[in-house]
């Protein structure tokens, strides 16, 4: 595993806390993580051999600053939180990685100001919806059931640590599902009850050349929805990954860090 | 004292294998296949009745609330029960209470301050005002709203509800939630200021604050009976000290669930299988659905991950091979003979320190001759021994200002002990 170090920027006229973990050297490329909150996983390690990786967290979901979603009302708020969390990074124009709803979050901020962003990443993002396709509401999805939502292969070693996750207890294992549990609270707040806040209307805006990357057998957002973001950025292709549920950045690591990171080069 | 019968309007036949075959009583059930709609209107009417008869029975008050998409208890919109109650029970002394109207759910919220201000025009003054902060399930997936928005909607509404009952002018209410531009409620509520509110509450401390800093009474709603409340009722208790409130009994509320019949050895007999029935059926809920995550604010999921989760799993895992005296030693029914159900009620009673008592009379498979029953017993034969716990002194600042004095007996009540030649 690289070194990684941590950054703690205030912004937001001082209110909104954020620890931003980074690592590697090179071009700048942000990551923005999914609703179960930020772990650097060996994908980001993988990334941080060619590019300098900015991780942040989530508004509220950094340790010791559960209240810093508070002032964030909706998603404008938070898309125009993330140009200031920039500004205090020193990015002028940024590549950008989204995973789910980090997906959703990378596509609005490079849908609201196209200037801002240099290419895009999304790994199966949510924002979009067909009700013939619903997105799964993975809130709703019982603990013991989500391996088989979350991979293509549930009984694989992702799907096992996951399950043992669940059950560990002991302090430390309490605070992870703890932190967890508030990255979905804090998270939510931004799609719930149905991910389609608008994005559609906006996401033709989007400049950036941008690789779209689909788990096959995702079952929390279907692969159907590739086609949906591909069709609306005009300077966009899609990879879909066969043996990869909705986490195909670390279950086909290898493939997607390698197809991501020649993306990044192009 | 002051006790209300609540009722739930539970679906009462639901099938022996309900909780193997079905994922949770609440948010997905499937209506069709375990219900019809003559059903519900069977239901919904038998409520009624037993409500009813609970107030002729001589009850204080009578109790609904609000939950949507379940089969554990389904009035949608407690508001439509409770005008049939203000008007069925026109010319009495009966509290209608209402635990009420959901106010994260009520968009705008205004219309809760509306239809309380109908209900009270219509009973004359007779409406006690809850205000729920609405269950996950009926807030978050059926209705909804973001979890961790819940609960700022929730004080937002209180104040704009409490604002539009006393104001003497027009006023624009300009939230974060609502905003309406010119606020002018008609009709105003009988009872000046405003009708009493009740706050209903799981034990978390954000509630015990609120409840206090506005003198409302806080109402512990739970299903475990009066043991396992104890802790919670003494923190709360403790809490009102380090305020400028008095510990007026009445400040609080407690729902136990009650059964009684003529002996212990026959209220087993008669009311076991529901009690069954509702604890495996009625409360067979998913958990991803009775708890996402931001439902609760970040100290209070620390809080209950960390010291409240293993006590409550704990029993819950118990629960299926319990047998009736179980339910009763451990306090979370209360059952057994009039003079049982006596003694460990006004033991409940006064170990929470509790003036407004909600009772559980209907309990989920009840039928409806049976819950006429444990009504008539329970009025005629129990209320007598607790009514008066309290009211020598302390005043009950939290029930409708016109029946706050001792109740006339009830017309039957007064037949039957002349039947009883005493």
């Amino acid at each position: 595993m690289v070194a990684t170090a941590e950054r703690t920027e205030t912004v937001w006229r001082d209110q909104i806390e954020t620890r931003v973990k980074v690592a590697g050297s090179g071009p700048p490329v942000v990551f923005f993580h999914g609703a179960y909150g930020l772990q650097w996983d060996p994908f980001l390690d993988s990334l941080a051999a060619s590019h300098t990786v900015y991780a942040p967290e989530h508004p509220g979901t950094t340790p010791g600053a559960p209240d810093s979603l508070e002032p964030l009302d909706n998603l404008w708020d938070l898309v125009l939180y993330y140009y200031e969390l920039f500004d205090a990074l020193g990015l002028d124009r940024p590549a950008v990685i989204g995973h789910s709803f980090g997906g959703m979050v990378a596509a609005e901020v490079a849908a609201t100001n196209p200037e801002r962003i240099s290419k895009l990443a999304l790994i199966d993002p949510i924002g979009l919806w067909r009700d013939d396709a619903p997105v799964t509401n993975w809130m709703a999805v019982s603990l013991s059931d989500l391996p088989k939502y979350l991979f293509a292969n549930p009984e694989g070693p992702l799907g096992q640590m996951m399950s043992a996750a669940i059950k560990m207890e002991g302090d430390e294992a309490l605070d992870a599902q703890i932190q967890v549990m508030w990255s979905l609270a804090c998270t939510a707040k931004f799609v719930w009850p149905i991910p389609d806040k608008g994005l559609k209307k906006r996401i033709h805006r989007i400049k950036a050349s941008t690789l779209i990357v689909w788990g096959k057998q995702d079952r929390i957002a279907p692969p159907v929805y590739a086609e949906e973001f591909a069709s609306r950025i005009a300077n966009s292709r899609v990879e879909l990954i066969d043996g990869a549920g909705h986490l195909p950045h670390l279950e086909q690591l290898h493939r997607v860090s390698a197809l991501i990171t020649d993306f990044l080069k192009e | 004292m002051k006790i209300s019968m609540f009722h739930l309007m539970p679906y009462r036949d639901l099938p022996d294998d309900f909780e193997k075959r079905y994922r949770s009583v609440w948010v997905d059930p499937p209506f069709w296949e375990l219900t019809t709609p003559e059903k519900a209107g069977l239901y919904y009417n038998q409520t009624l009745d037993e409500l009813i008869h609970a107030a002729n029975a001589g009850m204080d008050g009578v109790c609904v609330n609000e939950h949507h998409q379940n089969a554990y208890g389904n009035m949608p919109g407690p508001n439509l029960m409770g005008s049939v109650l203000a008007r069925a029970t026109a010319g009495t002394d009966v509290a209608i209470v209402q635990m009420g109207a959901t106010l994260p759910t009520t968009q705008p919220p205004i219309r809760v301050a509306e239809e309380y201000a109908m209900l009270d025009c219509i009973s004359g003054g007779r409406i006690v005002a809850g205000m729920p902060l609405g269950s996950p399930m009926d807030a978050n997936y059926c209705y909804g709203i973001p979890p961790i928005e819940q609960r700022e909607r929730y004080y937002e509404a209180h104040d704009l509800i409490l604002k539009a009952w006393q104001a003497k002018e027009v006023f624009p209410f300009n939230g974060k939630y609502t905003q309406l531009p010119m606020v002018n409620l008609w009709p105003r509520p009988v009872q000046q200021p405003h009708p009493p509110v009740w706050v209903p509450g799981s034990g978390s401390l954000s509630t015990w604050d609120f409840a206090a800093q506005h003198d409302h009474c806080y109402c512990f709603l739970s299903y475990f009976g009066s043991q396992m409340a104890k802790k919670v009722m003494d923190g709360f208790w403790e809490f009102i000290g380090t305020t400028n409130r008095d510990p007026n009994p009445y400040r609080a509320g407690f729902l136990q669930l009650v059964v009684v019949s003529e002996t212990d050895a026959r209220a087993e007999e008669e009311y076991y299988e529901h009690i069954r029935y509702f604890y495996d059926k009625s409360l067979h809920i998913a958990t991803e659905f009775a708890a996402p995550p931001g439902h609760q604010d970040y100290r209070s999921l620390v809080n209950t991950m960390k010291t409240q989760r293993a006590g409550l799993l704990g029993i819950r895992d118990q629960l299926p091979n319990w047998k009736f005296k179980d339910f009763v030693e451990n306090g979370l029914v209360i059952g057994g003979s009039p003079a049982t159900v006596r003694d460990r009620l006004s033991e409940a009673i006064k170990n929470l320190r509790v003036g407004n008592l909600m009772v559980l009379l209907h309990i989920g498979s009840m039928p409806h001759e049976l819950t006429l029953k444990n009504i008539d017993l329970f009025a005629r034969e129990v209320m007598p021994g607790v009514r008066d716990i309290w009211d020598d002194e302390w005043e009950n600042r939290w029930w409708p200002e016109k029946l706050r004095g001792k109740r006339k007996l009830p017309a039957q009540a007064v037949a039957a002990a002349a039947a009883g030649g005493n």
